[in-house]
């Protein structure tokens, strides 16, 4: 600025030398604005979308069915405040994975409207928004319920933030194989708020999901393999190629299959979600054998889009099936009847 | 001589909302601790 700054003197007040000090500057002229002086016009809503909404939907979903399966009581407002920490820590996990994929997303279609590679949100501000949200989701689980379910969805947060988008996303094309055990946790966490631990049935739910992911992705895949490919991530399709892709989406359709009958034999649930469940997975099998005789030059890939779209349900609807027939063990053995 | 900027009018509208959201929360987490305390206390766990 030109001249000499205003000094303070005795008998000015202080309202008066703050006038005399400041000059307004055009927000365009900012010194320094390419230098990463940036004055943010991201919304509220443009964080909430850093959070991944439509993960995190599913996350709440699949961590409630966890407490409603799990054996015990537990209050409805400590349980609530569960699963927005639970729900908070997984759109966290979210953020910090938009944070350090910026790059990868700005290059593929189906994430390039993201807030970070859109320019609505500054990288930095979605690295401290993600790391503040971790942290306070796994103190505020920890204080209001238990230290394991806290310790669960701290290294839930860690598996999917370090484990899968740091290392796993970019160097194997067993990434989603091993990442999605991050996806699987929730449920294992809504379990162990309210029995305070783990055990074979947290277990199978876990497996549920954890067997699940492969096919899911992995279809997904099938049809985004351009995108990929233009960003370099080692999907199996673009690394094994579609053949080898197709068989491993059978295989880990029969394996979710199984194990998706396996709580009507450890007692978790009865013969008629067995039943259930059997019919849902054999469709999901049926599935992934179309996407097997699927012509490798498909362009359209409609199996594939099928199967991805039949596995979103399958899970949710495996799920519905186990807390209702939960209720309803619970419902009969109360009336009397079994 | 201290510099101010003066904001755009989508800078302003952008920065009340993100004061409203960041409001919400704050909010949430005094309701949150409450109900915390409330059940601790009611349960013998204080």
């Amino acid at each position: 600025m030109p001249g000499t700054p205003p000094r303070w003197r005795p008998g000015l007040k202080l309202q008066k030398f703050r006038v005399e000090c400041m000059s307004v500057v055009e927000n365009e002229n900012v010194a320094g604005t390419q230098a990463g002086l940036r004055i943010s016009e991201a919304s509220a809503g443009d964080f909430f979308a850093l959070l991944k909404p439509r993960v995190m939907s599913l996350v709440v979903f699949t961590a409630f069915a966890g407490m409603v399966l799990a054996p015990g009581h537990i209050n409805f407002a400590i349980a609530t405040i569960a699963i927005a920490c639970i729900a908070v820590g997984a759109g966290a996990s979210g953020a910090l994975n938009m944070w350090f994929d910026a790059d990868i997303d700005a290059v593929m279609d189906r994430t390039a409207k993201r807030p970070i590679p859109a320019g609505k949100v500054m990288p930095g501000e979605a690295l401290i928004f993600g790391l503040v949200l971790s942290a306070f989701s796994v103190v505020i689980l920890d204080l209001a319920v238990n230290s394991v379910a806290a310790g669960l969805l701290a290294f839930t947060i860690f598996f999917y933030a370090v484990v899968y988008t740091m290392w796993l996303k970019r160097s194997t094309p067993q990434n989603i194989v091993i990442g999605g055990a991050a996806g699987a946790f929730p449920p294992m966490i809504g379990w162990a708020c309210v029995t305070g631990g783990v055990s074979l049935d947290s277990i199978i739910l876990f497996l549920i999901i954890f067997l699940w992911t492969p096919a899911h992705f992995w279809a997904l895949a099938l049809f985004k393999m351009k995108d990929y490919g233009a960003a370099g991530v080692p999907m199996l399709p673009n690394v094994a190629g579609i053949p080898t892709t197709k068989k491993q989406i059978v295989l880990y359709a029969v394996l979710t299959a199984a194990v998706g009958v396996a709580p009507a034999f450890t007692g978790l649930s009865s013969v008629y979600y067995g039943a259930f469940s059997g019919l849902l997975g054999l469709a999901l099998v049926w599935m992934s054998i179309g996407v097997l005789r699927m012509d490798d030059a498909d362009q359209k890939m409609v199996p594939a889009k099928k199967l991805f779209a039949y596995s979103i349900l399958y899970l949710f609807v495996i799920f519905l099936a186990l807390m209702i027939d939960r209720l309803a063990m619970h419902l009969f053995s109360v009336g009397g009847i079994a | 001589m201290i510099e101010t900027v003066k904001l755009t009018d989508a800078q302003k509208k952008s920065r009340r909302g993100r004061n409203i959201a960041l409001g919400l929360v704050l909010a949430g987490l005094v309701v949150i601790f409450y109900i915390m305390t409330i059940v601790k206390f009611s349960s013998g766990h204080a």
